[in-house]
This record gives C-alpha cells, structure tokens and sequence, in this order.
C-alpha cells in the first residue's frame, strides 16, 4: 500500500490512536457502484493477454491478479455524521519469473496494449533482478485448478443496506451511549468488498468474492472534579461476514459481569454498557502491581494471540525477509526441527486455518493460486509448523504451499501473510466460571487495548477495556491502570486452563501492518476464555506536575 | 504526466472551477512519481517504480458537500468529476462542522522543498544504494536487509473563492539493519532528507555495520531508572509523541493538554525550560510547504516556547466557535539542540544507558501521555564515563512529558527519523536521568 493511495479518515479524537493508520485505499466512488462487478468473460480475456505477452517474452510462469477493491467508510459522533466515504480500487498486478527471480508490475490501465507491456515491464524486472541473484526462485508444484469461483457465505451484502440506515444506527449507538453517561462517542462502520480474479500459468482462474466488516466505538467519559477522563472501546471484531453481524439474536450473547457477544453483535446494547462502564471505571481502585492469575476473554486474548504466536511463526520473519522493519523471529528453524521446543503448556493447541466461516482470513483459494486449508503451528505445546506460501515451502520439506499469500490491493506484490491463528478450546467440559472459581488472586480482562512486543516476539505488554479483580474464586469489582508484561515462552507455559468449545469465539485485526512498502491486511484469532497464572501486572498511573 | 508546473495545475484547476454550478467548490490535484528497493539475506528482493496523478473535487450546497475523483484531464472527465460531486452533494446529510473554502491567502514565495538531484533518482542509483549495504556487510559475517523510496510531487488547489496554492516536493527515505550471521548483534541506522546529495548509504551503513558488532553478546542489565543517551533518532521515537497538540481534544477534556477543571495548558509550562520546539516552513535543513492541507498559510511558530505550551492547533471549525484564530498543523517539527555530542554525554555519565533507537512504541495512558515500548539494534552500558558493554534490550514505560522534565543535557540537532515513520524534523540527541525501563528483552 502506498502512502499517497491512503485517505486518512479524519475527527476521531484521542481514541482513535488506538486503531493504527485507519487507510483505506482507492479512489471515491458514488455509493451504487459499490454494487456492480467486473464481467467474468472480460477479465478471463484481460488475464490471458497478459500470460501470453510474460510467456512470449520469456516469462517461465506468471500469474495475475484484477482486483476490485470496495470499501465504504461511514463516520459519526456524538449526533453527527463526519464523514461518508466510498471508494474502489481497480486494476492489475502481474506476477513473473524469469531468469529464475521474480518480477512484477501493475497498471490501472486495462487495454490489450497496456496490459501487454505491463507484463513486458515484469519480465523485464525479474530479468534484471536476476543480476544480484543469490538462488533461483524454487515454487512448491500447484496444479492448475481450471475456471472456479469462490464466494464468502454472507446472508446480508452490507453495501446493499442503505446509508441512511446506516447514519441512523450509529446516531442511535452514540445517543445510547451519551445517555448511560458518556461525554463524548465516535463510531464508525468498516465495510469491504474484495472482488478478486487470479489466473496463472498453471492453468487456474479463480474468481472470488470477499466481504468483510467492522462497527466499532469509542467512548470517552470525564471526571470533571478530577479532570481525569476514562475510554472504553466497543467489544465488537472485524469479521468476515456481511451485514447480518449486526443483528443479534439471544444466544449471541453471553450473559456475565458484562455481556460478551459470539458471531452476531448488539451494537446499541454495547454502547449503552461501554456508557456506563466508563463511569465505573472512574470510580474503579488502581490495580496493585504485583503477580496475578489472569483470565483472559477471547475479546482480549486474540491479540496476544496474534502478536506472540501468529508473528513468530511467519517464516519471512523467521528467514530474515523482515529484518529492517518488522523484525525477525524467536522460533528459529532449529527449534522447530528439533521437534521439543516447548512453546507452551500441554493445553496449547494453535492452528492456522484459512477456511474459517466468518473469519478476516477465510478465502477458497491464496493469491497465488493455492487451495486453502488447515493446520497445526503449535501441537500440545511444542512447536510444529510455520506459515509458508509457495517459494518458501521447500524450506520445510513440504511439497505444496500452505496458501498463506495475500497482496492488499492489485498494485501490491503478494507475500506471505499470516493466515487465522487460533488456540483451540480445551477438550475437557469448562465454563468461565469454573476458571475463575479456581482462582485465588486474579484479574479478568476483557476487551484488547494497548500492545507492545520486540522484534523477535519474546516480550510483551498488554492493557484492555475492562478489568474485574477476581478474590478467592469471585469477581469483588472492577480495576483500572492495568497491563501485564511477561514472556511469550513464560506466557503459554502458564496457560493452564482454556474453556470448552462452547466458550470459542473470533477476534481479529482489520489493519495489521508488514512489509516496506507496508500492506495492511486482515485476520481473526479465535479462542475460549483462558487461565494464565503468575503474570507480571503492572500499575500504568503516573503523575505528572 | 504526474509533475505538473504550477502554470499546467492553475490552467486545468481553472476549467474544473468554471464547470461548478453547486454553491462552491474546492478541487486538489496532486501528482507523484516514485520508486523503491528493497533487500534482506544480502540479496535484493523487490524493487520498483509507479507514477499517479489524481484530481479530487468537493462541491457543496450549504452545509452539504460530496466528493468526487478522477485521472483523466480531457474537458469531458473534467466536467463528469464536478458533476458527479455535485451529484454526491445533494444526497449527503448535513455536516455542521462544514466549513466553507478559504478566499485568497499569502503564502510568502517558493517553498524549498524541491532538490533537483532527488528528482532525478535512477534505478541504478538505488541498486548501488543496495549494494552500499550488501557489499561491505558480506566481507564481514553480517547480514544487511534494507529499504530505499524516493518520491517527487506536486500539490496544487483551487477553490470559488479565489485561493489558489502549489507546491512540489521531493524525498528520500533509507532505512538499514545490520544483523551478525551468527545473530547475536543488531545494528541500524536511517537517514531522510528531501535533497538526496544531503545522504549518504554507504555511511549509513558502515554505522549499522559497526553497531551490529560491538552489541555481540550483551550481558543483561536489571531494569529499574537509568541515566539515558538518547540517539537522535531515539530522541525522536519520543518527543514526537507529544507533539498532536489539537485544541479541541484538548477543550474537551480529553488530552494531556487539558486543564484540570476546564480549558487547555496554554500558557502552562509542562517541561524543562530549556526545551523549545517550533515549526517553520521556511526553514532550510527541513522546509515544508508553505500551506497546509485546507490551504492555510503556514508560518515560522513556537509550539514549546522554554518549556511553556506556546500555542495548540485550532483547526477551523473549532476556532470559528472559541473565537480564536485557526492555527494549522506545521509541517515540520524543529527541536532546538545544544553542543554536546552523544560522546560528550558518555564522557559525564556515571552509571547510564546509551540507546541507538525504540521499537513498537504504543500509548498506555493517553492521560500522561504514558507510553511503552522497547530498545532495538544496539543498548550499551555506561561506566564512568565509558562505553562499558552491550547489554540486553530493555521495555520501557514512559512519558515523553516525565522525559522532559528529567533533561540533563541536549545535544547536537539531526534530521529526525524514527522506527515508524520519519517526520519532517529536527531533533537534538539528548541525556534524560530517571528514564523508566520496566522489564527485559531477549531480542536481538
């Protein structure tokens, strides 16, 4: 993604610093383009032009992507409507190898002519990056899959609903929230179609049809005698589904010390909760710095998730192909070959998965063309596998990619992303209040907030949204100036209690950066509610002046 | 096609005027040409260039306005773009912050953001700069992986109340990290600047090369409050976070700028007195455009005047209901430095921490400003005086606010860049005592 593409969406107020960037990219479109797409005889045309011109000019494989890019951005707060935003992004990037090295180029510009020489540029890139070749690019073998077409299982295309009903839904979120005591409150609707076309020399063509959503709040209150202000973001997550993720219905809910949503959320209900808890909050005791045995929500967990297990096991970042800007990784090759490295406890199952329904990373097929599928990264606490994508999957002895490529827009060049990570549920029958009934001193966190890990993903710092102090087996009330620091190895070592299935449920991140120039990308971490004990808590108060 | 003179921007800015039948419109057109590489294992990945020129229009009927875009610039895509943006404007709700266009405005000459030679970056340019890196590091058992981008731009906007501002620039970002084969070193080091002549890649990464060796085999350090010497470029990591200074965040009573009991801390003073930031576009290691984003002239503006808030950003909504005149985000941030170099601050350390730059920096507490984050490519231990020996990376939690108060000694001005981004700066390297570092870390 390229800095001068992103429109900054803007008027958000402190909160939204906790959504990093906010890009969207693409160029504003009227609202009922949103509903058309490209002819499927027309793009199969465009992509042979393009494999014939790359194979005439020496190409020994290439693939390309026409993608569509949708999104509509609407923006409101308190009782008014910042901002409404529509844009699509449309064309083709092309994909080589010649010489044995890789080269691409993308254009905007979609007649035979120019689609032609784009995929001379490409062949002539790879050519002339062939000079620095150190070794020449090994693809894991991919049959052709012939014409197929894949479409995310939505009930409700969100950008079928009108805008008004939109406006009127978020103008009703924030007047919920005003009125249970907020002071101020931002809200936005993310939605996101990505209409994309693949085709290679292999001999796939693969059409697909991805939509993804994301309602999200921020609520802010004031103490006015103290000046002292309090936050609580909604406890929504993106997710792969289309607008029918707004519409709860009773056993979408979980009913505890504050309502927790599975698959379907109550936007309005939350905001009228998140209203209040702003006030509890400011009221709450400042958490005592210390050792505590943490329970973690899934709306709180999938992040710790995605930062301690999802990014280590890339292996770009475990090769060193994110040496100078991510960083690279603490599960090295040799301890996966080692087949005993202890990532954690004998409960910890982690999978990856890009079949999910209703996850941010559920498609039929990668962007080069893979059949997507599941596996084990993490089996009873050792570490098993990584994340490859075809030019990679020799490096682990397998003979097929794991379909782990993804590019953000037609003009990016695909690279490995992570796919859905997730930790299983336990196997044994466990509520959460069977966790926390364990429990002698601890802390129940719900909801994601701050975030920090190094380079290698070995320590961490996680804040939240909501915190109850848990006494001798009970919630006694609610805390602030919370975070926990710990270990990633220590961490999953300390994991000793995960609910059953019925407890598991999806969170995930609309916006996770990698890569220079950086792409953005969107994933989702499931998970049941799970113990931790002995985690390093810290008091995040401080005064100034 | 995509640099455009300020006289091809006027003319064609002129014609998507004239088509406006709305109760005014406002039309930016922008153009840039770019290119890029990158590189890790000592081998080049990908590199490439793109070139886009867009046209945005917004018309509006009262306080109604509807945007729309387009990269053609025959008279017909002129005339579709206005209308669909008025198309757009009848259907969209009411915005009551909508403020109108900007009549005319001074914006005192030709910005210095422009460097020929930057303009003229070659493919061939950035592959050396590749190889400045590869080359040396391969002779000595270290690994390089890198990131090269140079752009050239133009921004121009008119408006039906008569304002018309351009403005081209030009830049270049280089980014390095240095690793020992045997992974047990990190270096890095950075360098931007809007002329290319002004930067150096193969220093940059002779600096990296040599950091990745002397931080082999770091000893760990029990965490606690240190002396610190902050690099330039660490130095940056965190005073940059203080700097989103917007007035009405902070009249709501929701910033660190916000007063107890109501109103704002202008005129409060927050940090040491001997700290002075400003922003000036006209300034000449780091010059910006001469307008802001909404066509406001930007002008030389003390944000930090000896440690007291000197003024807050009013955007124009806001400072039409307190009153006051708006005041524009800079485009350019300017730290006022001293003497020492980061050797003379060694030299009056006792016992401290020399930190090359941080990582992964997120707000905690948006209250204090409480921050936390980690040290990355290089951490050294400070005896007497001494560069003693590497040691681990730590975890810091702390506010650039709390950092500020705690200054002991500035040092010399750089061209800022920091681990997400480079702002257009100047920051001093700088000695801070009592900084927070909270846990370790066993990254290299």
């Amino acid at each position: 993604m390229k800095r001068r593409d992103f429109i900054y969406l803007t008027g958000m107020g402190t909160a939204a610093t906790l959504i990093p960037g906010i890009p969207v990219v693409g160029r504003p479109i009227d609202p009922m383009q949103l509903l058309e797409s490209i002819d499927l005889a027309l793009k199969k045309r465009m992509a042979d032009v393009a494999l014939n011109a790359a194979r005439s000019k020496g190409a020994t494989y290439t693939d390309v992507r026409i993608g569509r890019y949708l999104n509509q951005f609407v923006i409101t707060r308190e009782d008014k409507v910042q901002n409404i935003v529509n844009t699509e992004s449309y064309g083709m990037g092309i994909r080589v190898i010649a010489n044995g090295s890789w080269g691409f180029a993308a254009t905007d510009k979609l007649d035979n002519d120019n689609i032609a020489k784009t995929a001379e540029l490409a062949v002539s890139i790879a050519k002339e990056n062939s000079r620095l070749l150190t070794e020449p690019v090994q693809l894991a073998p991919q049959k052709g899959h012939g014409e197929v077409s894949w479409k995310a299982p939505i009930e409700k295309n969100a950008f079928e609903v009108p805008i008004k009903e939109k406006v009127d839904l978020l103008l009703s979120v924030n007047d919920a929230a005003m009125k249970a005591g907020a002071d101020y409150v931002n809200s936005l609707l993310f939605m996101v179609n990505e209409q994309k076309y693949f085709a290679s020399t292999d001999g796939s063509y693969i059409d697909q049809d991805i939509h993804r959503m994301w309602p999200v709040f921020f609520i802010t209150t004031i103490d006015k005698a103290t000046g002292k202000f309090e936050t609580r973001n909604s406890l929504s997550a993106p997710v792969g589904m289309g607008y029918e993720y707004l519409n709860a219905r009773p056993q979408d809910k979980i009913q505890g010390v504050t309502t927790l949503y599975r698959g379907r959320y109550d936007m309005l209900e939350d905001a009228k909760a998140g209203g209040a808890q702003t006030k509890e909050k400011l009221k709450a005791k400042s958490v005592e710095a210390g050792k505590y045995d943490l329970i973690l929500d899934p709306s709180h967990l999938w992040l710790t998730i995605h930062e301690s297990t999802g990014h280590p096991s890339e292996l770009d970042r475990v090769l060193g192909y994110e040496a100078n800007f991510a960083g690279t990784s603490f599960l090295t090759l040799d301890k996966w070959k080692s087949k005993n490295f202890n990532y954690g406890s004998k409960l910890v199952n982690i999978v990856a998965d890009k079949t999910q329904v209703g996850s941010l990373g559920a498609v039929g097929y990668d962007d080069e063309g893979v059949k997507c599928g599941r596996w084990d990264i993490i089996k009873d606490g050792i570490l098993v596998n990584y994340q490859a994508i075809r030019d990679q999957a020799h490096i682990l002895g397998l003979n097929a990619s794991q379909g782990c490529c993804y590019a953000d827009n037609w003009s990016s060049v695909q690279f490995q992303r992570m796919p859905n990570i997730s930790l299983q549920p336990g196997k044994e029958k466990k509520s959460v209040d069977d966790l926390i009934k364990g429990v002698e001193k601890g802390i129940y966190i719900v909801g994601d907030g701050s975030f920090s890990i190094d380079q290698q993903r070995y320590n961490f710092q996680f804040g939240g949204q909501l915190f109850y102090e848990i006494k001798n087996g009970k919630i006694t009330g609610m805390l602030r100036d919370v975070a926990y620091q710990s270990n990633t190895q220590e961490f999953w070592n300390s994991c000793v209690g995960i609910a059953d299935e019925s407890d598991y449920r999806l969170g995930g991140s609309f916006f996770d950066g990698k890569g220079q120039p950086s792409q953005s990308s969107a994933v989702s971490h499931g998970s049941s509610t799970a113990r931790f004990n002995g985690v390093n808590v810290i008091n995040t108060s401080r005064k100034i002046g | 096609m995509a640099i455009l003179s300020k006289d091809e921007a006027q003319q064609i800015l002129k014609k998507v005027i004239g088509f406006s039948k709305a109760d005014g419109i406002q039309a930016n057109l922008n153009g840039n040409d770019g290119g890029n590489i990158r590189y890790a294992r000592n081998s080049v990945s990908t590199s490439g260039e793109d070139s886009n020129v867009g046209l945005g229009v917004q018309s509006y009927y009262g306080k109604k306005s509807g945007t729309a875009t387009i990269n053609e610039f025959d008279d017909a895509s002129l005339e579709k773009v206005v209308k669909r943006s008025e198309e757009l404007a009848q259907l969209a709700p009411e915005n009551p912050e909508f403020m109108e266009p900007l009549g005319p405005q001074t914006y005192g000459g030709e910005s210095k953001t422009w460097s020929e030679q930057t303009a003229k970056i070659t493919p061939e340019y950035r592959a050396q700069a590749a190889a400045n890196s590869i080359g040396p590091a391969s002779k000595k058992e270290v690994t390089a992986a890198g990131f090269l981008e140079d752009n050239r731009g133009f921004n121009a906007m008119m408006n039906s109340k008569g304002l018309f501002a351009y403005n081209k620039a030009t830049g270049v970002d280089f980014t390095v990290t240095m690793r020992t084969n045997d992974g047990t070193g990190s270096g890095w080091a950075a360098r931007t600047n809007n002329d290319v002549s002004k930067i150096n890649t193969a220093d940059a990464s002779a600096v990296a090369i040599e950091k990745a060796l002397s931080s082999r085999n770091a000893k760990a350090l029990e965490p606690g409050k240190y002396t610190v010497v902050l690099e330039a470029a660490a130095a940056a990591d965190l005073v940059r976070l203080m700097l989103n200074m917007n007035a009405r965040q902070a009249d709501e009573g929701r910033s660190f700028y916000s007063k107890k009991g109501g109103g704002t801390k202008l005129g409060e003073k927050i940090v040491d007195e001997r700290v002075n930031i400003y922003t000036d576009p006209w300034h000449d290691e780091v010059p910006s455009s001469p307008w802001a984003g909404d066509g406001q002239a930007r002008k030389r503006m003390d944000l930090i005047k000896n440690g007291v808030v000197s003024n807050l950003f009013y955007d124009r909504y806001w400072a039409s209901q307190k009153n006051v005149a708006p005041v524009p985000f800079g485009g350019n941030t300017i730290m006022q430095g001293g003497t020492a170099s980061i050797e003379d601050m060694i030299k009056d350390t006792k016992r401290g921490v020399l930190v090359t730059r941080f990582w992964y920096i997120r707000p905690v507490d948006p209250q204090t400003l409480l921050y936390t984050g980690l040290t990355r490519d290089s951490t050294f231990y400070i005896e007497n005086g001494k560069i003693k020996h590497p040691i681990k990376n730590f975890r810091f939690n702390e506010s650039p606010i709390i950092m500020l108060n705690n200054l002991e000694t500035l040092g010399k001005q750089e061209r800022a860049v920091t681990s997400e981004g480079n702002p257009n700066g100047l920051i001093p390297s700088m000695k801070i005592r009592d900084f927070t570092f909270s846990s370790l870390s066993d990254a290299i």
